[in-house]
This record gives C-alpha cells, structure tokens and sequence, in this order.
C-alpha cells in the first residue's frame, strides 16, 4: 500500500474536522427540537406490507415445493444430498440407524481416530491433547451432542474445502476470475453471520441442510481466498525457473505452485474450520443439532451453568481442532527425514493404525466402547457450581454488576438511542449521508444514502437506530480497548508474546460462547450484549492497532527518543499519529465483529433487529419480518463498513 | 567468430515496458531517450534496436549498468517477456513465432537459463531440481536420476543429491542452478549474472568452474555480468549496453583499447589493459639474423602472461600462428606496452 502525504491534504483535513463538527452540532440542535418526532416507530408485534409480502413469499415457496421445477429440482436435489450426507455422518459419530440404537463408530473409536489422525497429521504431543480433549467430553455428559456438532462440522468441512481449494486455485492462477470473486468473498465477510440464516431456510427450511448451507457459505471464503492467496505468492523466481524448464501451465501447478502453497492453504483450511465450527454451533437458531442446541435453550431459560458446560464442550472442541491443524501447517514445511526415521515413523504409524482399527471395531459391537459410560456427573457437577457461583456473584456484587449496567445505559446507550431512535428519521439520515460525504467523498456518499432508504424500507428503521446505538458503545470500548491495549503490546515485545496467543485463542472461538460468562455476570441486558460484543470484537481490534503500533518505521521512533521525548509523549505524538491509519483499520474492524456479535445478543435481551431475527425463526408470523431485520443488519453493516473504510483510506500515513 | 553461421541471431529488437507499447517504435518517438519518453508517454524503453549474433560455442556476455536492460534482454531471449519488436533465430528456427508447445519443446532440451538468484525449487531436493525437466518431458525416475547423477559430478556436487537447496551455501546452490541447466544437455545456455550474489572468492571459483565446464563441453553461452573483470575473463566477445541500447560490441582487447565513446571508455578505463592486450598488436618482425629463444607464445595471448615468460628470457620470444612465426616480442615491447597502458 504506497500512500502519499502532502501538505494540502493536510488543509483539508482540518476544513473537514470544522465540517464535521457543524454537523454535529447542527444534529444535536435539530435532534433537540424534533424531539420524538418522525421516528419511523414500528410495534413488535406489528408487520408492515413488506414484511407480509416477504412472507407471502414464504408461502409461496412451501406450497409449490413440489410442483416448481426450480424448487423441486435444484432446491429439494440439494436438500436430499446435504441431507444424505449430514445422515451419513450422523449415523457414523452420533446417532443410531436401521436397527442400530447406537452410531456405527462408538466414542471409543472417534477417540482412537482422532487421536490417531492428529498424530498422523501433527505430533504426539498434540494427539494427547486430543485425547484429553475428546473424553472431556464424554465426562462433561455432551459425548452425543459434541458428536452431532462434529459430524455436521465435519460434514460442511469436506464441501467446503472440494469447493473452496479448487476456485481457490482457479482464483489465484486466473487474476480475472478472482477480481470477479473478491467483491463476494468481500461482502460475505461483513456480513454477520446471524443474517444468512433465514434466507438459507426459505429455500431448504429448517434442519441440518440449511444448516449445512450456511456454514458453508460462511466457511468456503477462508480456505478460497487464503488458497488464492498462497498460489500467488509463489515467488516469482521459482516460477519463473518453471517455465524457464518448459513446464507446461499443469506441470506449474502440480508440481511447483501447489507444493510451494501447500503450508500456506494448511492455514486456509484451518480458518475453514474454525469458521465451520463456530457457524455449526450459531446454526443451532435453525435447528442444526449439537453443542449450539445447549447453549442456546439453556441461553434462552437464563441457565448459566448448562451453558457453561456446554460452551466448555464447543471451546474443547475448537481447540483441539485448531491445534491439530496448527500443527499440521507446521509439520508441512518439514523435509524429508533420513530413510530410518521414515521407517520408524512407518512402523509407529502402521501399529498405531492397527490399534485405532481394533478400538472402532469394539466400539461398533461393544456397549461400554459405543456409548459413553456414566451420566457425565462431573458435567452436572460444573453446571450446578457455576450456577450457584453466577447466583452468588450476582448476589454479592448485584450493586456492582448493576452499578455498571446503570451507568453505561444511562450515560452510553440510553443517550446514544435518545438521539438516533428519537430524533426524526430524515434528520438521523442525513446526517449520515452528509458525514459519509464528508468524509468518503461521493461514492460512499452514495452507498449510505441508498443503504439508509434500504432500511426504511425495511420497515425496521427505529430497530435499527437501537442496534446502531449498541454497536456504537460496544465499537467505542472496542477502539478504547484495541488502542490501549495495542499501544502496550506493540511496544513491549515480552507482553506481545504473552498476549498475542491469548488473542488468537479468542479469534477461533465461536461467537456463542462469550454471552456465556457475561450472562452469569449481568443477566439478560443490553450491557451484556454489548460486553460480549466487546470481547468477541476485541482480539482482532487490539491486534490490528498493535500491528499499526509497531509498523511505526523504526527512523522515526529513533529521532523522537533523539529529540528527547518521554515515553508518554513519544506515543500521543509519534507512534498514535504514526499508527493512526492501523487504528483506524482497527476501528473498521471492531465494527464490522461488533455489529456481529451486537445482534447475536438479540438473544440475552440485546434488543434491536438481533431480537427480531430470532423471533422470526420461532414464530411463523414474523419470519418476514426477521428476514427483512437481517436485510437491515446487512444494509447497516455495509454503510459502517464504507465510512469506516473511507476513514482508513483517508488517513494517508505509511506502514510499516 | 562471424564466419561459422551463427547459433543465436537476433535483430532490431525491442522491449518496451508500459501501456502502448507500440506507439513507440518506427516513430518518432522511438528517437527520445529512455528518461524523455517515460517522461512524456510513460513507457519505459528496456530493450532498444538490438541485434547481434552469437557463433557456436561462443561466450557472449553482455555487460552494463543496472537498469541497461540486460536481463530484459536475455528474458526476451528466452522469451520469458514477449520483445515488443525484433526477430530472434536460434539457427534457422524463428524463436519468435514459435507456438506455445515448440517453445516448451525448445525450452526443455535446446537452450537452459541460470538465475542471479538461483531460481532453485525450495521444495524439491537437490537431485530433483536437477531431474526437473527431465521430469517433465516424461523420462523415467531411474534414467533421470541417472543422468542427474552425472551433471551433479560434472559440477562438483558429489553427495549433495539428497539434500534441499536451503541447507546448501549460496556458491553450491548456484552449482545446483548450474546442474540444472546443464542436464538436458542444451546447445545454449543463458546466465544472467549467475554470480553477482556470491562473495568474491567464491565468485571466482565460479568463474573458473564456467571457463572448465565451458572448455569439456562447448556449449555456446550467452552471459550477463556488470563486472568487467568477470567479462573479460569469460568473454570472447562483450556487449556493452546503456539505456538498453548496445554501445559496443567486440572482443575485450577491443572494447579496452579501441572503446568506441566516452561510455565505453569510462567502463573500461579501471581496467588493466594488460589483462586484455594481447601480444598480436605488440609484436614486431625480426630482425635479421637476430637470436631467438626457443620459447614460442600463441598471438592472442594476453600481454600479462606473456611478461612472466618473456622477461625471464634473454632473448626475444616467438609468436606463432598455424605453425608459422608470424613476428616476435621482447623486453622493449612488453615494458613499452606496460608502461604506455598503465596510466
Ligand atoms: N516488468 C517491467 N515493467 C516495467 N519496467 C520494467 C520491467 N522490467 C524491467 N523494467 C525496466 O526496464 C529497465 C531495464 O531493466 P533490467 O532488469 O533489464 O535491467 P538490468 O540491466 O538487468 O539491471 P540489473 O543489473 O539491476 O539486473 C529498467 O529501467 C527497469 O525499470
Ligand atoms: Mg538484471
């Protein structure tokens, strides 16, 4: 990224700071006056005509399911084969068929093979982590439920790496073809996971297969782009020495770019399936069985300890899934070992297979080997500790816990929502338009105001002013937190360290599990909404800011310490200043994952279009109005993410 | 070197870098320089109007400053990049209009090229580096292996085989580059400044593994350097070009005593001119009756290893040439021709 800097832009700049400050002033007055106003206020339990069309359409679909060619042929064809599939494995890991009460492979054997691919793929110490991991939770009592989420992560997995690695590869060796993806993969990043599932159930309804969809349209872009990616950073010279040999394009691609990419897509697949994963356990709002099922029902009956101890169970799950495949990565850069480790290794694999083939045919036959003993009392154990933990914090530090609720809401949110829910729509809107202009110039000008007609023709405008006004708190502690916290990481290497896989952990967690802890703490609010949004958004904030920190060109910091600075003045006036365009990427970060998590809390009383979502999965009247809810999140999502990025673009400061 | 007809032949050719590229040539535009033109169109001229030819079993090395263009030169040669304007014959066959699979064809069995940065497979060990194109025209494991064998012997490799490119020092990877380029047993061979990135001393060892390797094998080799020391120890004959342009070409005794402009002249002038002198142009006829020594000296040898031999002699030393004395230098002339040229 080569960026100027010049002087005029830095006079404008400051004209477009005056601006900015006239509008807001010019809004508080008008928001002041207009007071309650125009405020475009739909009762819940109110559908406007879009939203009985919507679900019109919905009828629509249902009836004719067996009679439109479209829907008959295509739509019900992938039905019956993602079904087929999520059966399969189903009937394999976690559930009983034909004549069989219990799956084909019993605990035993998943634990054996697990176990024995993560040796096979990554090392010893990772296979025992493994195994640890994978009776944990049969202990915990979810051995059924971990093997539902597994077999359907699974199931997604395999469709998304035949699809993604391949475009993938047609994506980085044709530039054209990946110009045509990008602004798709592009798009399906920002936009909360949350809101692909009620269009996916329109068409495939409720079960594993829309499941299935959704994660995999959650899941393909990882592995597609990371795929891409790799194969253009082939180095130019090894290419080049390709045809130099006359390698034809396929002999390029076998034999010299594939290879060279393979660690590099390793990693693709790992995000793959985290993103799998976490998709898997949210798809729980449509059925999809499993973890996310528990987390869920015992989220939505404000039982902490269930799901808890569910949330544990997706969290062991993750982590052995991304260690193994970690691992993996690095094992692939490996050479090739002398001719007697291969040996060694031949045999240790061969005796190991033998072992796990014996341990999966007991399991099939044998009723201690196929269904996990016990009724996972150290799991009841847990959920009733920290049940009465949460009871006992909320006792002892109710005034705390409220404290803070109380002074967010009524300094932050409730504020924040008086002026963007209250005041009149067209004021609200153009202000938006007006910042947008000032700030991204026409283009983004532009797309915000055909955004903000988009959302109100939703119908949803004031829902969506309550979701804006939380994921502004939620983004502004975010950029606090990513900005305090990055300044000391980027600075303080051992920290950095220390940290920096903490983060990382964060990142592949499922989105679910961080309202868990906050609900024990404050209950159902949108405070906890908010909190789980900051710590779901967090990670990847407070390591772009940190990266921003430390592409600070080492020149610079050099001549600050050389002109005598403090270190609190070398970093308000060298290193933030420096760092502002990673802040500000940071900041378009933070909200595009806060805006996420924001309606995820829709659930524990979050509010707003997250809440109409939800409604919409469980009432048939209102599935419109959760489809046109989702509309609205992705329309506000792509108007913060345009100023945001303008923001970014707009602040020319060279990195690293 | 011009009476054999020629391996490589190229002619009036172009390389010209950015978006209209044919705008530039056959116009007037074409007669702007390098800095003038990208200034007004943005294009930027690698490659202008060049044409020279290359005898079998010729070394031809082309030398300039960075940026004159040489490994656009050797890349369009290859055809790598694809020349704006120009024709290229490898013999008789007309390397640019070739189709895509008789390009392939040339590249695995009729000429190789060697790169500054050794260009080797990371992924790949040494003996399948070497065993690459091999591989890919389809010859078994075995009778690859094989021949791969050979050439790591040839370069000195032995025992390497099994090893990655990144657990060798950058002079033996270079010989892997080398290995490589030899194993299809090519008729030419491109290096584009094969040695630039290695130390002096190894560098040198290089050098001589060329002029060895060059001496059992004959192969005719195009070679890119910007150290004149290194062209004229490897050269027959040296290109020299400036802002993509060919300014002089000729042998290095030429090119040192007869350098054709100011250029040339400034590129030559640190250079020893005994080290490329040969005793040809300082000879004289005997005079009569005149004692000579048994000693007799071929005529282009280089008045630096002709000293040694010369001063240790009493008498004058004979130049001979198919059998005949052709003329013979002494004392006076070897001083006269030291001490004229080292100023
Ligand atoms: N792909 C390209 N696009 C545009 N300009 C290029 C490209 N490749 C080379 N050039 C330009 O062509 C000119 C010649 O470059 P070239 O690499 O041939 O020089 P060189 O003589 O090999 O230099 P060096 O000794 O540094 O390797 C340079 O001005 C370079 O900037
Ligand atoms: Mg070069």
């Amino acid at each position: 990224m080569t960026l100027t800097t010049s002087a005029p832009s830095e006079v404008k700049k400051s004209s477009k700071n005056k601006y900015i400050a006239a509008l807001v002033a010019g809004f508080l007055v008008c928001a002041t006056f207009l007071h309650g106003r125009a405020t475009l206020f739909l009762d819940p339990s109110t559908n406007t005509s879009f939203h009985s069309w919507l679900n019109s359409i919905s009828d629509w679909i249902t009836f004719h399911r067996t009679s439109n060619p479209f829907l008959q042929i295509v739509v019900e064809g992938i039905r019956s084969f993602i079904n087929g599939l999520v059966t399969f494995t189903q009937n394999l890991i976690s559930q009983g068929s034909g004549n069989r009460s219990t799956p084909i492979i019993g605990w035993l054997g998943v634990v054996a093979i697990v176990v024995f691919v993560t040796f096979v793929i990554s090392n010893k110490k990772i296979a025992l982590l493994a195994a640890a991991g994978m009776t944990s939770l049969g202990l915990l009592g979810y051995w059924t439920e971990s093997m539902q989420t597994l077999a359907l992560t699974l199931g997604a997995v395999v469709l998304s790496l035949l699809i993604g690695i391949p475009v993938g590869v047609l994506a980085g060796i044709f530039p054209r073809f990946e110009k045509l993806l990008m602004p798709l993969l592009d798009f399906s990043q920002i936009m909360p996971t949350f809101v692909y599932l009620s269009p996916v159930t329109l068409f495939f309804l409720i079960g594993p297969a829309s499941a299935t969809i959704v994660t995999l349209i959650y899941a393909i872009p990882p592995v597609l782009r990371i795929t891409s990616i790799a194969l253009r950073e082939v180095s130019t010279a090894s290419v080049e020495a390709g045809i130099s040999m006359g390698s034809t394009k396929w002999q390029m691609l076998r034999k010299i770019q594939v290879p060279l990419a393979k660690r590099t897509i390793v990693v693709g697949i790992n995000q793959t399936i985290m993103a799998a994963l976490s998709m898997v356990t949210i798809a729980a709002l449509i059925n999809a069985p499993g973890l996310g099922q528990v987390v869920l029902s015992s989220l939505q009956q404000l039982d902490v300890g269930r799901s808890f101890v569910a949330g544990l169970g997706i969290v062991i799950l993750a982590i052995v899934l991304d260690r193994s495949t970690t691992a993996a990565a690095a094992k692939v850069e490996e050479k090739e070992p002398t001719e007697q480790s291969k040996r060694i290794r031949r045999i240790t694999v061969g005796i190991s297979a033998a072992i796990t083939a014996a341990a999966v045919a007991i399991s099939h036959s044998v009723t201690w080997a196929a269904t996990f003993p016990g009724t996972g009392v150290i799991g009841q154990h847990l959920s009733n500790g920290v049940s009465s933990a949460s009871a006992w914090l909320q006792d002892h530090f109710s005034n705390v816990t409220n404290a803070m609720t109380n002074i967010v809401s009524y300094l932050f949110i409730n504020p924040l929502q008086w002026l963007l829910a209250e005041t009149p729509w067209y004021i609200v809107g153009f202000a938006w338009i007006a910042l947008a202009a000032i700030i991204g110039g026409r283009r983004v000008a532009v797309i915000s105001a055909i955004c903000i007609a988009g959302i109100i023709g939703t119908g949803l405008w004031s829902d969506t002013m309550v979701t804006l006004a939380s994921t502004f708190v939620a983004a502004f502690i975010t950029v606090i937190l990513g900005i305090v916290m990055g300044v000391w990481i980027g600075r303080n290497k051992r920290a950095d360290s220390i940290i920096r896989p903490i983060l990382d952990a964060g990142q592949v967690l499922p989105a679910f599990v961080y309202l868990v802890p906050f609900l024990g703490l404050f209950n159902a609010s949108r405070f906890t909404a908010i909190l789980a949004a900051v710590v779901y958004a967090a990670p990847a904030a407070i390591k772009l800011a940190a990266d921003g920190i430390r592409g600070v060109p080492a020149g610079m910091i050099e001549a600050g310490i050389a002109a005598g600075s403090t270190p609190w003045q070398m970093i308000i006036k060298v290193q933030l200043p420096a760092a502002r365009r990673g802040i500000a990427l940071a900041t378009n970060q933070g909200l595009i994952y806060v805006l996420a998590m924001i309606v995820v809390g829709g659930l524990v009383g979050g509010g707003g279009l997250g809440y109409l979502v939800v409604d919409g999965f469980s009432q048939e009247t209102y599935f419109g109005k959760g489809l046109a809810a989702g509309l609205a999140i992705v329309l506000l999502g792509v108007m913060l993410d345009r100023i945001s990025q303008a923001v970014a673009k707009k602040n020319p400061l060279q990195q690293g | 070197m011009t009476s054999a007809s020629p391996m490589i032949s190229v002619k009036n050719l172009w390389k010209v870098f950015g978006s209209n590229p044919d705008q530039v040539i056959g116009t007037e535009l074409a007669s702007l320089t390098r800095s003038e033109l990208r200034a007004k169109t943005g294009n930027t001229v690698a490659v202008r109007d060049v044409s020279f030819d290359v005898a079998p079993g010729e070394v031809f090395v082309v030398m300039g400053l960075s940026g004159s263009g040489k490994s656009t030169l050797v890349r369009c040669m290859t055809r790598l990049i694809e020349p704006t304007a120009g024709e290229l014959h490898f013999g008789n066959e007309d390397v640019l209009s070739v189709d895509a699979k008789r390009l392939r064809e040339l590249r695995r069995t009729k000429f190789s090229m060697v790169f500054q940065h050794f260009g080797l497979l990371p992924h790949r060990k040494v003996i399948d580096n070497i065993a690459y194109s091999l591989e890919i025209n389809g010859v078994e494991k075995d009778a690859r292996h094989a021949r791969a064998n050979e050439v790591i012997e040839l370069v000195g490799l032995q025992g390497y085989g099994h090893a990655y490119p990144d657990q060798l020092s950058g002079g033996m990877q270079q010989r892997v580059g080398l290995a490589r380029a030899l194993a299809v047993d090519p008729e030419i061979m491109f290096l584009d400044e094969p040695f630039s990135a290695l130390d002096p001393l190894i560098r040198r060892d290089m050098q001589a593994e060329v002029i060895r390797l060059h001496h059992e094998l004959g192969k005719t080799m195009v070679f890119i350097t910007h150290d004149l020391a290194e062209a004229v120890k490897l050269g027959d004959r040296i290109a020299i070009m400036r802002d993509g342009a060919i300014v002089q070409i000729g042998t290095p005794e030429d090119l040192v005593m007869n350098p054709a402009n100011e250029y040339v002249a400034n590129f030559v002038k640190e250079h020893p001119k005994s080290h490329v002198l040969t005793i040809r142009s300082i000879m004289r006829t005997p005079g009569t009756g005149e004692e000579l020594s048994e000693i007799a000296l071929a005529p282009q040898t280089t008045v630096k290893d002709a000293a040694r031999s010369v001063v240790g002699s009493t008498r004058p030393l004979r130049v001979v040439e198919n059998g005949q004395v052709i003329g013979i230098v002494g004392h006076d002339e070897i001083l006269r021709a030291i001490a004229g040229t080292e100023d």
